[in-house]
């Protein structure tokens, strides 16, 4: 268990969110397709397990942001849906604020909210504020106090006319924005974020990023954010958690994601004179030859003898060298997960 | 917290003004019912049971299932098909609480409605209200008609159990409303919509008495329309009784299932 010292230094402070040997089988329909499958499944119904989340461990600290990546289907809904109480894990211990979410103890639900991006749980036919006045009630927030909050928080996310204007008639930004608005009303101290910008522009992208961080930074609050902008994650979580086929596969800082999984550095040479492809090849692979700019892949180990190699023998004029783009190491990481059928690196 | 939910669901009730019409009208069976046994009375088939009886009936139990109309069963199938409870159960509040207000501010969307067809239905039938030959004007106790109407919201909560009780096994079969048929069929034949209970033979009548389905529109309805002798307080205090006890049994029922179910909710679709 990780435990961590109060900047009193006297009481340890229990992470917000732990989780032990965490999973989750689910029992599945298994149906042949065509006319004799469907009589078949008629008549015997036929299922098969699918272990969606296998074993995980999992310990966030109170105020912490962690992104929670990876593909399709690797078992990051199922992993909220428990960490949320709304599904009972088959093994394995969950506690979140130090409640066991299942149970459904109305202490926490007054501390967590959960945001799905493709999901809404404004009432489509009325205008946001009538769904922020359920909630309000719901969570006991005196009217006045509730109404001051989403003043605040419709500041913060440019909202004005959108919050009395049906939902059905806002726009997917808008609408997001009303839903964080609604979800942090009660202002939780857990927040489960599944996909909050999916299918957002740029710019609602950033207002919800810039949202969330403020919010974090304001009231501490520990968020468990999944997303497939890898923007978002690099804007907002300095620690990420990755999981494949139900099982972690990292847990660590955004940049040991690199360290451990980008074996290659790119080096951008702006070179005096072009230089032949048989020539650069001596230092690394080539990824572009473009007369007098050229960009190399090199290897992480051998990066400081090739930059001496090449300052040496060519007539450098600049020379930079950076990471690869973090969706590209994601992408890399996905697929040695694959590779190793899902064992943990 | 329930002015709140009133007033949202009162306000998406009326978003669609002519659907509440349209489900107002197709409540209106006891009007139409009321018209083949006006007809019936008149004949004298029915010892002690005339045409201004049976106006007066149907009359009251129109006003009764305005009160006890309930469609929690699909609502819930919906929510839990669709993983639209999940956002419910993460509020600190029961979501059957949030299914009941939906159902009162439906039925205060429909009251204009159905006051507007209660005045039709007097307007076409008045002896309904003045009365004709021995039976006199229609002015029932007040005490009774208070009771009435809280039998009438007593009948609301045992539907609403009914069908929330069976609608909690949609966390296993989650297709649940073609249930509701089991509920419909003895609800109509057996809660006095279609037949009044007290035209039906003695021992038939016994029987009925003891299942949950008359006091979903027939008691209350009694309350109002028939004279005190047909409704005595003996009746009444059974009638209040075998109420409370089905609306425990039911809640214990669907408090025990609710419990499992959830062990059981997979949250589809979030």
């Amino acid at each position: 268990m990780r435990v961590r010292v109060s900047l009193a230094g006297r009481i340890p402070a229990m992470p917000a969110i732990q989780t032990l040997g965490l999973s989750k089988t689910y029992r599945v329909a298994d149906k042949k397709p065509g006319f004799v499958g469907t009589i078949k499944h008629f008549i015997k119904r036929r299922h098969r397990e699918i272990a969606a989340v296998k074993a995980v461990d999992l310990a966030i600290e109170p105020g912490e942001v962690v992104g929670f990546l990876g593909p399709n289907g690797a078992g990051k809904t199922t992993t909220l849906k428990m960490l949320t109480g709304l599904i009972h894990p088959t093994a394995g211990t969950v506690e979140v604020l130090g409640h066991e979410p299942f149970k459904r103890k109305t202490e926490l639900l007054k501390q967590i909210t959960l945001v799905m991006g493709n999901k809404q749980q404004m009432i489509w036919d009325l205008p946001p504020m009538d769904s922020l006045h359920v909630n309000a009630a719901v969570y006991g927030i005196p009217e006045k106090e509730a109404m001051r909050r989403v003043g605040v928080f419709a500041e913060m996310l440019d909202l004005d006319e959108e919050l009395t204007q049906p939902v059905r008639k806002l726009s997917l930004g808008q609408r997001m924005k009303c839903e964080l608005v609604a979800a942090l009303l009660h202002h939780p101290k857990v927040l489960f974020l599944d996909e909050p910008t999916l299918g957002l522009d740029l710019n609602a992208q950033t207002a919800v990023r810039q949202f969330l961080k403020q919010y974090n930074e304001e009231q501490q609050a520990s968020i468990l954010l999944t997303s497939h902008y890898m923007a978002d994650i690099t804007a907002l979580c300095p620690r990420v958690v990755v999981i494949h086929e139900g099982a972690i596969l990292y847990d660590g800082s955004l940049e040991g994601v690199i360290e451990r999984f980008a074996p290659l550095r790119e080096v951008k040479l702006d070179l005096a004179e072009p230089a032949e492809d048989a020539t650069l090849e001596r230092y690394g692979e080539i990824e572009a030859n473009e007369g007098r700019t050229a960009r190399l892949l090199v290897q992480r180990e051998t990066l400081t003898d090739t930059v001496g190699r090449v300052l040496a023998e060519l007539d450098v004029e600049d020379l930079t060298v950076t990471d690869p783009p973090i969706e590209d190491v994601i992408a890399r990481l996905f697929e040695s997960g694959n590779n190793h059928g899902g064992a943990t690196l | 917290m329930s002015r709140a939910f009133f007033n949202v669901y009162y306000a998406l009730m009326t978003t669609y003004r002519a659907e509440i019409f349209f489900w107002a009208i197709a409540t209106s069976l006891p009007l139409i019912m009321m018209g083949i046994w006006v007809q019936a009375g008149a004949s004298g088939a029915f010892e002690g049971f005339t045409s201004v009886d049976a106006a007066r009936y149907f009359i009251a139990v129109f006003v009764i299932r305005q009160l006890t109309i309930c469609w929690v069963i699909y609502e819930f199938e919906f929510n839990v098909v669709s993983g639209r409870l999940s956002a419910w159960l993460l509020h600190p509040v029961d979501p059957s609480w949030r299914f009941i207000m939906m159902h009162v501010g439906e039925q205060a969307t429909r009251m204009p409605f159905s006051i507007l067809f209660i005045g039709l239905s007097l307007f076409i039938f008045p002896e309904a209200l003045w009365g004709a030959g021995n039976e006199g004007p229609w002015l029932p106790q007040w005490w009774r008609v208070l009771l009435a109407i809280g039998c009438g919201y007593l009948a609301f909560l045992l539907r609403f159990l009914i069908q929330y009780t069976t609608a909690m096994f949609a966390f296993w079969i989650e297709r649940v409303s073609a249930l509701d048929a089991i509920n419909m069929l003895p609800y109509i034949f057996l809660s006095g919509m279609i037949v009044p209970i007290q035209t039906l033979p003695p021992a038939l009548q016994e029987v009925i008495l003891w299942t949950p389905f008359p006091y979903m529109l027939w008691f209350p309805a009694m309350l109002i329309a028939a004279p005190p002798e047909a409704m005595p307080i003996e009746l009444i205090i059974r009638g209040l009784i075998t109420i409370a006890c089905w609306l425990g049994a039911f809640l214990l029922v669907s408090r025990a299932l609710w419990k499992r179910g959830l062990h059981h909710y997979s949250a589809m679709g979030a």
